[in-house]
């Protein structure tokens, strides 16, 4: 198939960023997104052009690096896949296709399509994770029972791979969704609730810092979650928060 | 609990709390209106209540004032501070393909409620105020329907009224459910929840356009 692609070209973190338009012919529906990208780029090179630079790892829908605002959504037009998931099949013959970087303050864009999500690093440094003394004294995890339902729970919420999919389609590019999962795959397990109360705090704080905006419950981060966390995640993590905030 | 004050949680919950205490004095002041169609000397009766009584004068009255401010203020910022977190803005955003309408559109329908407010602050408070603090006329518990029917004689303030009343029920779909979500409560009982919003949140705008209009189209003739 032939596609008429419009993709943001920006040289580094503090040039101009713009739209510009490529014709790529010969696009097979059994392509990867990416592998679509990759021939445009070896085009591009081939031609002595720059190519398009863009985030990819594991390139199977794990690693959380490929990234992408598709046609206005974030990961493309399919549900529960991430970028690299995302085939061609889903595309039509003469098909326009608008190929953006995540937009985020706290997602400043490095070059062309590649952004910098370390604000996610840092939000998980400020505690997202269990203090265990690992000197060859450690209890073994399946050592404690836990609930199935809590288990099950905490495991759903720790399948966030932090690709920032949910601050992408947010309209206030909020990072309550990612926070939330980050806090509740530990609030949910004895584990967790040493430090639970310093845990959420210190989190919500450092999301504020890094300058995400606020959680208006559209549910669209929900949505376009590649990983599918839901929204109680987030509940749960201002249960949380209010209640370690008020006991001080 | 300094940090508490300054976190993008708190400023949600205090959203929240302001959004749900107007919900309660709406329907407080739906069950009075709805006197004004139903039993117009039960209306005068509790209208000159809420208007003489200390209590609801001078505690209640200011507590209200106090929280349409907090919830729009609050909105405003919230508004402002979101508008900056995306930084750049897309050339293509497909918000509808993930979110409805009017959850991404609380700021408007919240402005044109608030829109409302001023004009109908003007057409009965105000007037209330003067009656009682500036002009200091007597105390008069037979006047408030006659004065309510006559406000409604302009057909260009029944519309105002009713489109508002359209907008307020776009805001409080998803404003109502939406706080307990920001409270923290996201349980078995959120899909009641949500049913409920649902039904409140058209059957008590469309309440309040139902006396609207009802007034209009039925002027006391002398």
């Amino acid at each position: 198939m032939k596609l008429y692609l419009k993709i943001w070209r920006q040289k580094d973190a503090n040039a101009n960023g713009q739209i510009v338009d490529y014709t790529l012919d010969g696009v097979e529906g059994d392509m990867s997104f990416l592998e679509m990208l990759d021939i445009l780029n070896e085009e591009l090179v081939s031609k002595g052009e720059e190519p398009v630079e863009f985030d990819h790892d594991c390139r199977e829908g794990i690693c959380g690096t490929c990234s992408l605002q598709i046609n206005g959504e974030p990961h493309g037009p399919d549900r529960l896949i991430t970028t690299c998931q995302l085939h061609m099949r889903k595309f039509n013959d003469g098909d326009t296709i608008v190929i953006e970087p995540f937009r985020a303050k706290a997602f400043p864009v490095i070059k062309d399509l590649i952004v910098d999500r370390s604000s996610f690093d840092r939000i998980q440094q400020a505690g997202g994770y269990i203090s265990v003394n690992t000197s060859g004294n450690t209890v073994d995890a399946n050592a404690i029972p836990i609930e199935k339902h809590a288990a099950d729970a905490a495991m759903d919420a720790a399948t966030c791979i932090g690709c920032g999919a949910c601050v992408a389609a947010c309209k206030n590019a909020s990072a309550m969704l990612f926070t939330s999962a980050k806090v509740s795959q530990f609030a949910l397990l004895p584990q967790g609730q040493v430090e639970a109360a310093d845990r959420v705090q210190n989190m919500v704080r450092q999301m504020d810092l890094e300058g995400f905006g606020n959680c208006t419950n559209t549910g669209a981060c929900e949505v376009e979650c590649p990983k599918g966390i839901s929204l109680e995640n987030i509940a749960r993590m201002n249960r949380e928060y209010l209640s370690a905030s008020v006991k001080g | 609990m300094s940090g508490l004050i300054k976190s993008s949680i708190a400023r949600k919950v205090v959203m929240a709390l302001s959004g749900l205490f107007l919900v309660v004095f709406l329907t407080q002041h739906f069950v009075i209106n709805i006197t004004s169609v139903i039993d117009p000397e039960t209306f005068n009766s509790w209208s000159h209540f809420m208007g003489y009584n200390p209590l609801v004068q001078f505690i209640l009255q200011p507590i209200l004032i106090a929280g349409v401010i907090i919830h729009f203020v609050m909105g405003f910022i919230l508004e402002i501070q979101n508008k900056n977190a995306r930084g750049v803005n897309y050339v293509k955003y497909k918000g509808g393909a993930n979110a409805p309408w009017v959850s991404r559109n609380m700021i408007y329908s919240g402005l044109v409620v608030l829109a409302f407010l001023v004009l109908h602050f003007y057409d009965f408070w105000v007037h209330e105020m003067a009656y009682k603090y500036v002009n200091f006329l007597p105390e008069d518990p037979t006047r408030y329907h006659e004065e309510t029917v006559v406000k409604f004689a302009p057909f260009w303030r029944t519309i105002l009224y009713v489109v508002s009343f359209g907008l307020l029920s776009l805001h409080l779909w998803h404003g109502f459910s939406s706080s307990f979500q920001s409270m923290g409560l996201n349980n078995k009982y959120s899909s009641a929840i949500k049913t409920f919003t649902k039904i409140f949140s058209v059957v008590i705008p469309l309440g309040f356009a139902f006396i609207a209009l009802y007034h209009h189209l039925n002027p006391i003739t002398h």
